[in-house]
């Protein structure tokens, strides 16, 4: 492993270590719904091994809990994760031209949205050694916390497992929010993105719109927003520190 | 088909989503030259990540008003420039701390 490897590893190792913190404490929530449904623990460890994607998950359990066909559980996970797809998109662009067919299929395995926020949030571009830093620490997290959900279940108290939920919100904004104080045109993109989510949520409660599921949300309005701020403000070098401001 | 086999699901799950994650890296080889392409893809994770999380991390915590505190900490810190791990930490801290209130 060459020097320059390494540092990119312990890179991102350092920046998965709170995401592999915070996916332990979801996943264990997730290991405790998985055997609820029937699920043993085996079955709901591989599950999370395999897809790493709480969203997609905690929709399968439920469908499996309730009773499914395999058409509607494939098609149930292209909905709720195809904003994957955007993020694959992006992380295309941000990688040397030049990567490797293998490196590409396996960074593709950890495109979650945490290792996404981090993986985008490096100025430079990016090496495949910080993808599989950030793999190295975040899928032990997310699989062992589903282990120990589906084992231990209830153990933890309500009140620790409710604390740890806001931990990857909280690393969401630590990554948006610096960028937005330095450019106007990120503040207004974070400030509108929020609104028109919050809104969107309201709408579906009220409105009862349930096709509009969480992932498509996310999708309709990350395809909207970004294509209008792309349109207004175009960005003349975007793996620069140059920012629009 | 109905699911009976719950290994042969979590497959199939597990196909259509590792599809969705690697064919953009696979099939996108070179630089995109569009400057609306490159723009548009900038401002992709601002976007997807502000979704996220508001409103979602209001119904994150056992009450609303923790979350709520647990926002407002978490938005200071990241405004403040503090580490990703620190920011974390806190906000984790805040909705314990607040949830401990006897009136929350």
């Amino acid at each position: 492993m060459s020097n320059d490897t390494k540092q990119w590893f312990i890179r991102g190792l350092r920046d998965g270590l709170p995401i592999g913190l915070g996916y332990f404490a979801v996943a264990f929530a997730l290991g405790i719904q998985a055997s609820g449904a029937g699920m043993t623990a085996l079955q709901s460890t591989l599950m999370s091994l395999f897809n790493l994607t709480s969203a997609g998950e905690a929709a399968a359990i439920a469908l499996i809990g309730a009773g499914t066909t395999y058409v509607e559980l494939a098609f149930t996970q292209l909905v709720i994760n195809i904003r994957y797809l955007l993020m694959s998109c992006a992380l295309s662009q941000k990688i040397a031209p030049d990567t490797s067919f293998l490196h590409r299929l396996l960074i593709g395995y950890g495109v979650t949205d945490e290792i996404f926020a981090v993986s985008m949030a490096v100025s430079d571009r990016l090496s495949p050694a910080y993808s599989y830093g950030a793999i190295a620490v975040a899928v032990p997290g997310w699989t062992l916390g589903t282990l120990l959900g589906a084992v231990l279940g209830n153990v933890l108290p309500a009140r620790a497992t409710g604390a740890l939920g806001v931990a990857l919100y909280a690393m969401f904004l630590a990554i948006i929010l610096p960028p937005a104080r330095k450019s106007k045109v990120i503040a207004g993109v974070v400030a509108i993105s929020m609104l028109a989510s919050a809104l969107l949520t309201l709408a579906v409660e009220r409105l009862s719109l349930t096709f509009l599921t969480e992932g498509f949300r996310i999708v309709l309005l990350t395809v909207l927003i970004s294509a209008v701020a792309a349109w207004l403000f175009p960005v003349v070098a975007p793996h620069s520190e140059e920012v629009p401001s | 088909m109905t699911v009976h086999n719950v290994f042969l699901a979590i497959a199939v799950m597990a196909v259509v989503t590792y599809l969705i994650r690697v064919l953009p890296l696979v099939l996108i080889r070179r630089e995109i030259k569009s400057p609306f392409i490159r723009s548009f893809l900038y401002y992709v994770p601002y976007v997807t990540l502000s979704v996220m999380t508001f409103p979602a991390i209001l119904g994150a915590t056992n009450v609303i008003w923790s979350a709520l505190a647990a926002l407002a900490v978490a938005v200071v810190l990241s405004l403040m420039r503090c580490k990703l791990p620190v920011v974390a930490v806190a906000a984790c801290a805040t909705v314990f701390l607040v949830e401990l209130l006897p009136f929350v």
